[in-house]
């Protein structure tokens, strides 16, 4: 039968296993459904006070992707990282609602500069920086990182425009003494990663504390059958 | 209006082909700069603020590269790819597509893929008949378009740059504020901080190195500065110099001993950014507040009068033209006189607009500052205008 409401997990890494373990905790079991490396599953353990148990549907994919699901609303709910939801939503509040925060893939994504920039402290010393940095070198700043959308607008509320972006994917941390690029945007949870590149945080460089958390898109199509099992969902996770 | 039916591709062809032949005649040789760019040269000028806007893609061989949205960097670029000592004076002409994301939406006069005819003048270095002879050849094309009743307006960015020359102001800060000019949502504020006298950043590593480097040449303070690093084991990375780190110290040691920014001096140019109005009365209000302030700006403000009586005698007429300091603030390229010219009932929608920019060619790898001066016209909303006036 069809499902009543999907819900999107993430598939691999840490993450995934981290989910599963909140879940377990909460009393619910992802189960996949078919072959062992397929990507669809089911949900058991739900109070389900006479809903139907085969209507719920687990999605397995990649954190990114579960964002985009959420955005077109082809899944009811997803779990993924605040970070990446806040980065690739133009409109957040209005494309998805925040529910239950779940404690894990802790990080903050933050602005980190070199160590031996010694002269910078804080935001606003970046736009002076670029300024010295354009007389002297004929271009601007550039701020490796990969969440393009969150620097461009926690630079532009600080007044910072001297810079430009160039994309990363992976080793952001790497990139200023590489050369690639001056500064980052990245995330960090000890900040082991960042000092062992020499690097540190503004002072007030501290863009976002994000965790992986359920979120419920606004664009799919909610039955009263998949708000009652969301409520489900939402009622056995911690709040 | 893209040219999505025929009728209206027939129309701006036509209208296309009209402001071709002018340009041509005027001397402008046609040239057709391609339409995919490298990225990184719009970036490095004018940064993420327009990349927000720009259609901005990696290809297959992982460059970065863009869809133009702006013809003015292409046609430099062009320029100095015949002409790379930028020796050779030259002017070109040229019609084609330009692109830019709307962020809220497209509509008629915004397209986000919009046809731009223009003109530019590289290497001319009388600029004040330079500056004269691309806004009247603009002004004109746009008349013989049948935009009938256009209105002007002006700016200049020399003239801020004068004021600033001419203010009593110690170097760094003339520095900043020449600098946060183009910044204006944060340049009032850096102001108000100046004349308050707000201490930078008292504690910390950054304020007592600062204090160690007071009265150090900028040298002996590059050694400290190596040497401090060398003492934490911090290698240098970033690709900022030992003697950059240095010079912000110094600069930090300076804020924190000098007198605040004279009071008069921060309401002189709060004055100066806040004139805006007809001509000539406009540029007259800037020659009081200089005169008022005891500053010497003969120079910039006569050339500037001299460009307006020249265009008088070519036939313009400025009787309604607008004159405001703060006007060419959103380009960072631009470096002179600024121009607009708007259509009635057009709102803030300009159907052309230009002006000097003498520093980017060396940006983009000339060997020194090339004069130079253009003017744009944005296609669609010309024949929307002379379409709503007939």
């Amino acid at each position: 039968m069809a499902a009543k409401l999907t819900i999107a997990v993430p598939s691999k890494g840490r993450l995934k296993d981290q989910v599963e373990d909140v879940l377990r905790r909460a009393g619910l079991i992802l189960r996949k459904t078919g072959h062992e490396r397929g990507y669809r599953g089911a949900l058991e353990g739900l109070d389900l006070n006479g809903l139907d148990l085969d209507g719920v549907e687990v999605e397995f994919t990649s954190a990114a992707e579960i964002v985009h699901l959420l955005r077109t609303g082809r899944v009811h709910l997803g779990i993924t990282g605040e970070d990446l939801v806040r980065e690739m939503l133009a409109d957040v509040e209005a494309t998805v609602e925040f529910l239950n925060p779940l404690g894990i893939g802790r990080a903050d994504v933050v602005v980190a500069v070199p160590d031996c920039w010694l002269d910078v402290v804080a935001m606003a010393d970046l736009e002076d920086v670029a300024a010295q940095f354009s007389r002297t070198h004929g271009r601007r700043l550039r701020v490796a990182t990969k969440y393009m959308n969150l620097t461009r607008r926690f630079f532009a509320s600080h007044g910072v425009a001297g810079y430009r972006i160039v994309e990363s994917v992976g080793a952001t941390e790497a990139t200023p003494a590489a050369g690639t690029a001056e500064l980052i945007v990245d995330i960090t949870t000890t900040g082991t990663t960042l000092r062992a590149n020499h690097l540190k945080v503004l002072r007030d460089g501290l863009i976002l504390t994000s965790q992986a958390r359920l979120f419920a898109a606004r664009e799919a199509t909610w039955g009263p059958e998949a708000a009652k099992l969301r409520d489900a969902i939402v009622a056995k996770l911690p709040a | 209006m893209t040219a999505e039916s025929a009728k209206e591709f027939e129309a701006l062809e036509a209208q296309a082909r009209a402001l071709l032949d002018l340009f041509a005649r005027a001397g402008y040789e046609p040239v057709a700069p391609s339409i995919i760019q490298p990225a990184g040269m719009f970036l490095d000028r004018v940064g993420e603020s327009i990349r927000g806007r720009t259609y901005v893609f990696t290809d297959l061989a992982g460059d970065e590269l863009c869809l133009r949205p702006d013809l003015t960097v292409p046609v430099s670029r062009l320029y100095l790819e015949r002409h790379p000592d930028a020796e050779t004076p030259a002017r070109y002409c040229y019609n084609g597509p330009a692109f830019r994301f709307q962020p809220q939406g497209r509509s008629r006069t915004r397209p986000r893929e919009f046809r731009q005819a223009g003109i530019e003048c590289f290497g001319v270095t009388d600029r004040e008949s330079a500056d004269v002879e691309i806004v009247s050849l603009a002004v004109d094309a746009v008349a013989r378009a049948g935009l009938n009743d256009a209105r002007l307006r002006f700016g200049c960015i020399a003239l801020f740059y004068a004021l600033l020359d001419a203010l009593a102001l110690p170097e760094r800060w003339r520095l900043k504020l020449r600098h946060y000019f183009w910044r204006p949502p944060v340049f009032h504020a850096l102001l108000t901080r100046l004349a308050k006298g707000e201490r930078p950043d008292e504690n910390g590593t950054a304020a007592s190195l600062a204090q160690s480097l007071a009265d150090k040449s900028p040298d002996e303070a590059e050694e400290l500065v190596a040497a401090f690093l060398e003492v934490q084991g911090l290698p240098l990375s970033g690709n900022r110099t030992l003697g950059e780190i240095a010079e912000r110290l110094l600069d930090h040691a300076a804020d924190l001993r000098s007198e605040p920014l004279p009071k008069e001096v921060a309401t002189v140019i709060d004055y100066y950014l806040a004139v805006s109005g007809p001509l000539p009365e406009a540029v007259e209000r800037v020659a009081l507040i200089a005169k008022g302030a005891g500053l010497d700006m003969a120079t910039p403000l006569d050339a500037l009068a001299c460009r307006f009586d020249r265009l008088q005698e070519s036939g313009i007429d400025l009787d309604e033209a607008m004159f405001a300091t703060e006007f060419g603030r959103d380009f960072e390229y631009y470096s002179g006189l600024v121009f607009q010219i708007e259509a009635p009932g057009n709102g803030t929608e300009p159907v052309a607009g230009g002006g000097r920019y003498d520093g980017l060619l060396e940006a983009l790898g000339a060997p020194r500052e090339v004069p130079a001066v253009g003017a744009a016209i944005h296609t669609e909303r010309l024949l929307a205008a002379v379409e709503r006036g007939s």
